[in-house]
């Protein structure tokens, strides 16, 4: 029984979030640093390099790392002021075991054999699939491989998928359809050189903001920027083309692009007959995408899809980036091949100052996802459907193939699995479902149903409340690796710091439960993070992301190597497909037809508006960490509504009002944020929130079908104005919080000079 | 000393509101803990866009000119430092006249302090820290002669405050009049892109 073991408000005192908002010992320690320590953030999939300062075994600071190729020192205010995670008053430094009187700390000892009692009765009891493992992609490649590996040969479970699952699955998919192969097409350093930059649901300014300065720096050169997005982001504030289309309606889009693509003749007809196949299929597929057919979809003018379309095909070189926008839909998929398509038939794509990706959003995104974390997945990014990938596997890891599981269910399923009753037991590390998935209310159901449930964090997250057992894990300086952005770029994650008390690096709580279990033999030589990266390199030779040739050493001397790098002397790879050569045996790209359909769920006179959600600036995902750092809590405390004046006159609301925001699944009351910058027809929630402020309250468990995201992007709801006396009491609690934030004289000196 | 090749410019146009800056000023050694950069949204029902304001370093600093302690002193490289502790006597005489609203004067303190052009880093040949992260470079510092390479707006240092003309060692760049102010969706749906 995982529910919560004391009432909310009793366990927030305890376990936050609380705020940090100075340095150890406050601003006037003057912390002299004993050392600095080179790595990167812990935050988004850009990885950008950072020194922490480092004293007597605390982080107390950061130094920007001006060398560090990718961001030169540039860093978000994420990025800035991510040291103080670490010396927090909510961290977990024991183990804690549910009771009836809410969390008791206990000795490591009696937390982990309880854990391995319960994952064994569950699995003598109810089958090996009955426990499953929900994983997250802010880990290493290190971790991210271990998580599968344990998974699959430590329980013997099919079931572990991750939460990249949320994040930028339908551009994997996608990209290995398109091209056999999931990763960023370019280095960002092409961006610089393009001459027209397609941005699609993408808010690069707040979810990607590093690259806000590649995209200016070709703006310098005199590119041209086409923006498309429901919201006028900061980056579309300037954009020479903004195209605020329906939210869902990202496919209609690219067909009807590609449709006057072929009618102007802009096509690149040499590139398309010797590098790719199926542009006929994909032709006839938009042969009605008229401009005018598009704008109905679409909701843009005619005149503005033609000059789209234009600009786009006229350029000599080219960029298109896409993001969680056109991913998070039950058609990400096509979404992400009809971008694909438009880059195709112009043939810019393999050649400098051309190119395309995805702007992978998690920390190790990229990385995460190749090398087994998915229930689909070997290391490599290996198929485990195929039976000479799951051959070599079995070879590396000294298996037999009865021994190696088969394809197991993606996280959504996963939940909806344990609300069945299907799956009794859980292992989650690095994932806060209740906030992060679609369905609030039903994530929390699912979750009181469980029979054994152990988490593994450094905060007691939302979702690890419903735990039976917590084990304290490391933060991202308390443990080192190797990481890959969204570039591709393999690179390393240095330890700062030793973990407080009886918190562990999560690889080595993951080994000792294997080891608990019996496994010695698969797990036993994992002593050390590089002892699993070269287990990995081995795994992952031969497949499509081949990190064989990378080594600790390597990443360090050339700040980064590029995958795929299959031997020792290979320098790595910033840029693929060069010379059109893709990764399909016959070495050609495929053109896939995009037919239109609608969303799952679109407005009616029930729900008459659009929802759209979505990231802030200063907030990372679910927000177990920065909703605990003061400066990111006083610049956005609370989540808000983003309506445009026009709708919001129609229903008498103004900027601060309390608006009930009604969908299928459920409501919340939010204040009003009254902007033109979105369309008149839709709104806007950022995501970061529990509880009653949850965006997830709202959205549905709609997926993919072959990615299995959700449609976090297109919901249908209706708004009516309430009394202020409604906002949750959380609302208040955080907005005093932000006021502590603002005016926390304690931690400042008298005098600094 | 700060070395005159390089130029410090503000970018408006570029800034994205993430506020790295302030969070990173804070960090200074110097004023621990206590940002001296100003970021305002102009007006988030019309637009996005945000502003940031950092000391223009006046060639003849107002702030200096109506301090009444004579606390507020001008380096020969054209840096515009805090009030010298024990002459400030918190008298806000600097902040109310101050046409950029840059200094300000800490309660708790009786101190004004402002922006230094983080005189530890850059008399040293480093980059300010808020132009070190800021994620867009809206805050630009690099040699002078370089800007105009690197940029289509334009850097301007003179700037009419009533009738009185204020030169300043900090350049703000002035958009490029081709580009379009996208403000309103519903506009732009109705055709008006």
């Amino acid at each position: 029984m995982s529910t919560t073991p004391k009432s909310l408000a009793e366990l927030r005192d305890v376990y936050g979030p609380h705020l940090n908002l100075a340095p150890p010992g406050g601003w006037d320690a003057d912390l002299e640093p004993d050392k600095l320590v080179k790595t990167h953030c812990c935050f988004c999939g850009q990885q950008c390099g950072i020194q922490l300062k480092v004293k007597d075994n605390r982080v107390v600071g950061f130094e920007p790392w001006t060398e560090f190729p990718f961001n030169e020192g540039k860093l978000c205010p994420k990025g800035v002021k991510r040291y103080l995670q670490g010396n927090h008053p909510d961290r977990l430094t024991s183990a804690l075991v549910r009771t009836e009187h809410g969390f008791a700390e206990v000795d490591w000892e009696a937390a982990m054999a309880h854990t391995v009692n319960e994952i064994e009765r569950i699995q003598t009891q109810y089958g090996k699939d009955a426990f499953a493992v929900l994983s997250g992609v802010s880990l290493t490649n290190e971790k991210s491989y271990l998580a599968g590996k344990f998974a699959r040969l430590g329980l013997g479970t099919k079931n572990l998928d991750y939460n990249g699952r949320l994040c930028m699955v339908s551009a994997g998919v996608g990209n290995k359809k398109a091209f056999g192969v999931d990763r960023a097409a370019n280095s960002w350093a092409d961006i610089v050189g393009a001459d027209v930059i397609w941005v699609t649901g993408a808010n690069v300014a707040e979810c990607a903001p590093i690259t806000t300065d590649y995209i200016w720096r070709a703006r310098d050169r005199g590119a041209k920027l086409i923006v498309v997005d429901p919201r006028i982001t900061p980056l579309a504030r300037t954009a020479d083309l903004v195209l605020p289309l329906k939210p869902g309606s990202d496919c209609a889009l690219t067909n009807g692009v590609l449709h006057l693509l072929h009618k102007w003749d802009l096509i690149d007809w040499d590139f398309v007959k010797a590098h790719t196949t199926g542009f006929e299929q994909a032709l006839e597929e938009v042969k009605d995408c008229t401009p005018e057919w598009t704008s109905g979809l679409t909701g843009l003018p005619v005149a503005a899809i033609e000059k789209a379309a234009r600009m786009w095909g006229e350029a000599e070189t080219s960029f298109l980036l896409h993001a969680r926008g056109i991913e998070h839909q039950s058609k990400g998929v096509e979404n992400v091949l009809g971008c694909i398509n438009m880059v195709l038939a112009t043939g810019r794509i393999g050649k400098p100052n051309c190119g395309y990706a995805t702007i992978t959003g998690q920390g190790n995104g990229q990385g995460g996802r190749e090398h087994g974390h998915k229930c689909d997945q070997l290391p490599g990014n290996r198929d485990i459907e195929n039976p000479e990938h799951r051959k070599y596997i079995c070879e590396v890891w000294n298996c037999t193939d009865e021994e190696l599981p088969g394809k197991g269910l993606t996280a959504q399923e996963i939940m909806n699995a344990i609300h069945t009753g299907e799956i009794k037991g859980l292992l989650s590390l690095c994932f806060n479902p209740l906030v992060s998935l679609p369905d609030t209310e039903f994530t929390r159901a699912a979750l009181s149903r469980l029979e054994f449930y152990v988490n593994l964090d450094f905060f007691l997250s939302e979702t690890a409340q419903h735990a039976d057992v917590v084990l304290p894990a490391a933060l991202h300086e308390e443990d080192e690796g190797t990481t890959t952005s969204a570039e591709g770029r393999v690179i390393r994650i240095n330890k700062a710091v030793e973990p407080p008390g009886d918190a562990r690096a999560d690889w080595k709580i993951l080994v000792e439960i294997a080891q608990r279990l019996g496994k010695e033999k698969w797990f036993g030589h994992f002593t050390s993070p590089e002892a699993i990266f070269n287990e990995l390199r081995v795994a992952s030779k031969g497949g499509t992301a081949d990190y064989f040739g990378i080594t600790y050493e390597k990443i360090e001397k050339n700040l980064g190597v590029f995958w795929p790098c299959p031997e020792l002397d290979h320098p790595g790879t910033p840029r693929l497909f060069e010379g059109g050569k893709f990764f399909h045996p016959d070495g050609k790209a495929k053109f896939i037809p995009t037919r239109w359909r609608p969303p799952m769920e679109v407005v009616d006179a029930e729900y008459p508006i659009w929802l759209t959600t979505g990231r802030v600036v200063f907030h990372y995902l679910s927000g177990t960490q920065t909703r605990r750092i003061g400066f990111l809590v006083e610049q956005c405390p609370h989540p808000y509504l983003e309506i445009h004046p026009r709708l919001a006159a129609l229903h008498g609301i103004e900027e601060g009002d309390a608006v009930e925001i009604t969908s299928r699944r459920g409501a919340l009351v939010l204040p009003a944020k009254v902007v033109k910058s979105i369309r008149p027809d839709t709104v806007f929630i950022p995501y970061h929130w529990p509880g009653e402020l949850s965006a997830n309250r709202l959205t549905a468990r709609h997926l993919d079908p072959l990615s299995k995201i959700p449609e976090y992007k297109v919901s249908s709801v209706r708004i009516a104005k309430t009394t202020k006396d409604r906002f949750p009491a959380e609302l208040a609690e955080l907005q005093r919080m932000a006021f502590e934030a603002r005016t926390d004289q304690a931690n400042l000196p008298e005098q600094v000079f | 000393m700060v070395s005159d090749e390089y130029g410090f410019f503000i970018d408006p146009q570029r800034c994205i509101g993430c506020r790295a800056c302030v969070g990173a000023c804070a960090e200074c050694g110097t004023h621990k803990g206590r940002p001296m950069i100003h970021l305002d949204e102009m007006d988030r029902m019309e637009s996005p866009q945000t502003v940031p304001t950092v000391c223009m370093h006046c060639e003849d600093p107002i702030c200096a000119q109506v301090c009444p302690a004579d606390a507020i002193k001008r380096t020969d490289d054209g840096v515009v430092h805090s009030s010298q502790k024990p002459r400030c006597i918190g008298c806000e005489n600097c902040e109310l006249s101050c046409p950029f609203g840059v200094p300000i004067v800490f309660s708790g303190m009786e101190q004004m302090l402002k922006c230094d052009l983080c005189y530890d880093r850059t008399s040293e040949g480093l980059k300010p820290m808020c132009a070190t992260v800021c994620p867009s470079q809206a805050l630009l510092y690099v040699p002078k002669h370089q800007v105009a390479e690197m940029r289509r707006s334009k850097p301007v240092r003179e700037f009419l405050v009533g009738t009185l003309k204020v030169k300043t060692r900090t350049a703000v760049m002035v958009p490029d009049s081709e580009i379009p102010l996208h403000l309103d969706a519903a506009l732009l749906i109705e055709g008006g892109f």
